[in-house]
C-alpha cells in the first residue's frame, strides 16, 4: 500500500512533525557544496500539472533530483487531454510506465484523491482548486519553526492570515499546518473574501487589520490578491483593498522587528504588499522558497519509504 | 529474555582502552575527527572524545556525527528514518576519520556512512571503532578498534550503551 500526501488534515499533527523533522535533515543536504543524496535513486517521480505553475513544479523537480530520483513532467497543454483522453486513462497510461509517485496539481477540488484511488503509486497534492496545497502549508510551518526557533511547536504563536481566504488553498493548508502545531490563526479579510458558512467558533475572524496588528502578532501572512476579484466586484477597488488590508509603509512601521512577514508568491507589489520586503527585518519570503525544496524532499522521501516513522534497525 | 554481557564498568574500561589504541595508531591526533553514526554511535564517539582529552591533555579531537540513512541500500525494503542532522564539526578533506558505532553487524550502515562522508570531501583515511562486533557481516568491512567481540545468532538483538551491553 503506497503512502500519499493529500492534505494537512489527513497528515495530522504527528505527520506534520515527522515531515518537519525530516526537512531538517534535507536542509543540511541542501547546505552542502554537492547537495545530492542517493536516497531515491531507484524511484521515478512524475509531475502532472493540469494547471499552470512554474514555481511549485520547479521546486518539486529540484527536490526529486536532489534525492537522485528520476523525474518526468507531464505538461497538459501538449498532452492527449487536448485530444479528448480522460483523466483516468492519462493517469493509468503514465502509471504503466513505472511511476512511483505522482505530483499532481489540478484546478478541481478533490482530483488528487481520485487519482490516488486509481493508482498504486504515491500521490502528492501540489494544489487542488481552492481546496488544499499541503506542501505550501508544510514549508510555511517549517519557515516559522526555523526563523523563530520553535522546534517544540507553536503554542501561543499568533498569526494574522490576511487577504483572499475564500479563493486560497494556501490559506486553508497553511492555517491547518499552523493550527496543528498549536498556533492561533486569525483570518483577516473583507466579508466578501471569506468562505461562506464560516464557523467563528473555530478561529478568530476580523475585518480590521489595524486592530489585529495592535493586539500583537508574531506572523503576518499576506495572501495574493488577484485582479479578477475586482472585476467580480468582491472588492470595490484594489487601492481601497490596499488601504484596509495591505502591508503599507505605515503598517510596516508599527510591526515589531521580529514579526515575520510571509507571502506564498507571486507577490502583487503595491497591492497586498506596498513596501519593499527587502526592507522588512522580519520578511522571510525568500526563505519560504528555499525551504520549499527541503520540505518537498522530506515529503517525497516520506511517501516513498514505507513505514519511515519506525526506527531503523542498525 | 535479556542477558547482560558487559556492565557499565566494562564499557567504561573498553572505552578507555579504545581511546588509547586510537591515540597509538594515529601517533598523536593531528587531523583526526571522531564521527559517531546517528543515532547509536554518537554516545560512544563523545565518550571516546572525552577519554582522549583526559588521557592526553595537549590534544583534543573534534567529535561530530553523521546520519547515513539517506545513503542506505535498503530504503523501501526496511524502515529507514533519518533521526538527526549530520554535524561533522571539521573539514573532512584530508582528515583521518574515525567512524564510531555502537554495534557492528551486517556492515551496511558503515558502508552507507562511508558514502555519506565522501559527499563532504575526500578523507585521508577512514577507520572504524565499535563497542561490539557481533559478526554476520554481509560486506567486506572490519573494525579497527573493538570493545568486545560477541558471537551472536542473526536473530538476536544486541544493545550497547554507556549503561552496558545486552543481548535479547
Amino acid at each position: 500500500m503506497s503512502r500519499s500526501l493529500l492534505s494537512i488534515e489527513e497528515l495530522g499533527e504527528v505527520g506534520v512533525r515527522r515531515i518537519l523533522d525530516l526537512a531538517d535533515t534535507m536542509a543540511e543536504v541542501n547546505r552542502r557544496p554537492n547537495p545530492k543524496v542517493p536516497a531515491l535513486r531507484n524511484k521515478t517521480v512524475c509531475s502532472v500539472f493540469f494547471e499552470d505553475s512554474t514555481r511549485t513544479r520547479l521546486s518539486f523537480e529540484t527536490a526529486a533530483k536532489r534525492l537522485s530520483a528520476d523525474t518526468m513532467t507531464f505538461a497538459v497543454s501538449q498532452s492527449s487531454l487536448s485530444k479528448g483522453e480522460s483523466l483516468r486513462d492519462t493517469v493509468e497510461t503514465i502509471a504503466a510506465m513505472g511511476v512511483d509517485a505522482f505530483v499532481v496539481r489540478h484546478r478541481s477540488t478533490g482530483a488528487p484523491w481520485l487519482i490516488d484511488g486509481w493508482t498504486q503509486a504515491s500521490v502528492v497534492n501540489a494544489g487542488d482548486g481552492w481546496h488544499a496545497h499541503p506542501t505550501q502549508g508544510l514549508l510555511d510551518a517549517y519557515t516559522v519553526r526555523t526563523a523563530l526557533n520553535r522546534p517544540g511547536g507553536f503554542d501561543g504563536l499568533r498569526v494574522a492570515m490576511v487577504g483572499d481566504i475564500k479563493h486560497s488553498r494556501v490559506a486553508r493548508s497553511t492555517t491547518a499546518a499552523f493550527e496543528a502545531l498549536g498556533a492561533t490563526v486569525t483570518w483577516v479579510a473583507p466579508t466578501t473574501l471569506l468562505p461562506p458558512a464560516i464557523d467563528e467558533s473555530t478561529r478568530p475572524i476580523s475585518d480590521d487589520l489595524d486592530a489585529v496588528l495592535a493586539d500583537g502578532v508574531d506572523v503576518v501572512y499576506l495572501l495574493r490578491m488577484q485582479n479578477e476579484r475586482m472585476t467580480e466586484a468582491l472588492v470595490p477597488h484594489l487601492r481601497e483593498y490596499t488601504m484596509r488590508f495591505g502591508l503599507t509603509p505605515e503598517r510596516a512601521a508599527l510591526l515589531e522587528p521580529q514579526t515575520l512577514v510571509m507571502h506564498p508568491g507571486p507577490m502583487n507589489r503595491g497591492v497586498e504588499i506596498a513596501v519593499d520586503p527587502a526592507e522588512l527585518p522580519g520578511a522571510v519570503i525568500t526563505q519560504q522558497v528555499t525551504n520549499g525544496i527541503a520540505v518537498r524532499m522530506a515529503v517525497l522521501f516520506d511517501v516513498l519509504s514505507p513505514d519511515s516513522d519506525q526506527e531503523a534497525l542498525s | 529474555m535479556t542477558k547482560r554481557v558487559l556492565s557499565p564498568d566494562d564499557v567504561r574500561r573498553a572505552t578507555t582502552r579504545m581511546a588509547h589504541e586510537i591515540i597509538e595508531r594515529n601517533q598523536g591526533l593531528d587531523g583526526v575527527i571522531l564521527v559517531g553514526i546517528q543515532t547509536g554511535g554518537v554516545w560512544l564517539a563523545e565518550a571516546l572524545g572525552a577519554e582522549i582529552a583526559r588521557i592526553d591533555a595537549d590534544s583534543s579531537v573534534p567529535v561530530g556525527s553523521i546520519d547515513a540513512s539517506l545513503y542506505r541500500d535498503d530504503i523501501g525494503i526496511r524502515p529507514v528514518s533519518p533521526s538527526a542532522v549530520s554535524e561533522l564539526k571539521a573539514d573532512v578533506e584530508g582528515a583521518t576519520i574515525v567512524l564510531v558505532d555502537d554495534v557492528l553487524f551486517t556492515g551496511r550502515t558503515v558502508r552507507a556512512a562511508m558514502d555519506a562522508l565522501g559527499d563532504y570531501g575526500r578523507p585521508k583515511a577512514i577507520q572504524l571503532a565499535v563497542m561490539v562486533d557481533r559478526g554476520h557481516r554481509e560486506l567486506p568491512i572490519r573494525p579497527d578498534f573493538v570493545g568486545k567481540n560477541l558471537p551472536t545468532s542473526a536473530d538476536e538483538n544486541v544493545a550497547a550503551t554507556c549503561d552496558g551491553v545486552t543481548i535479547a
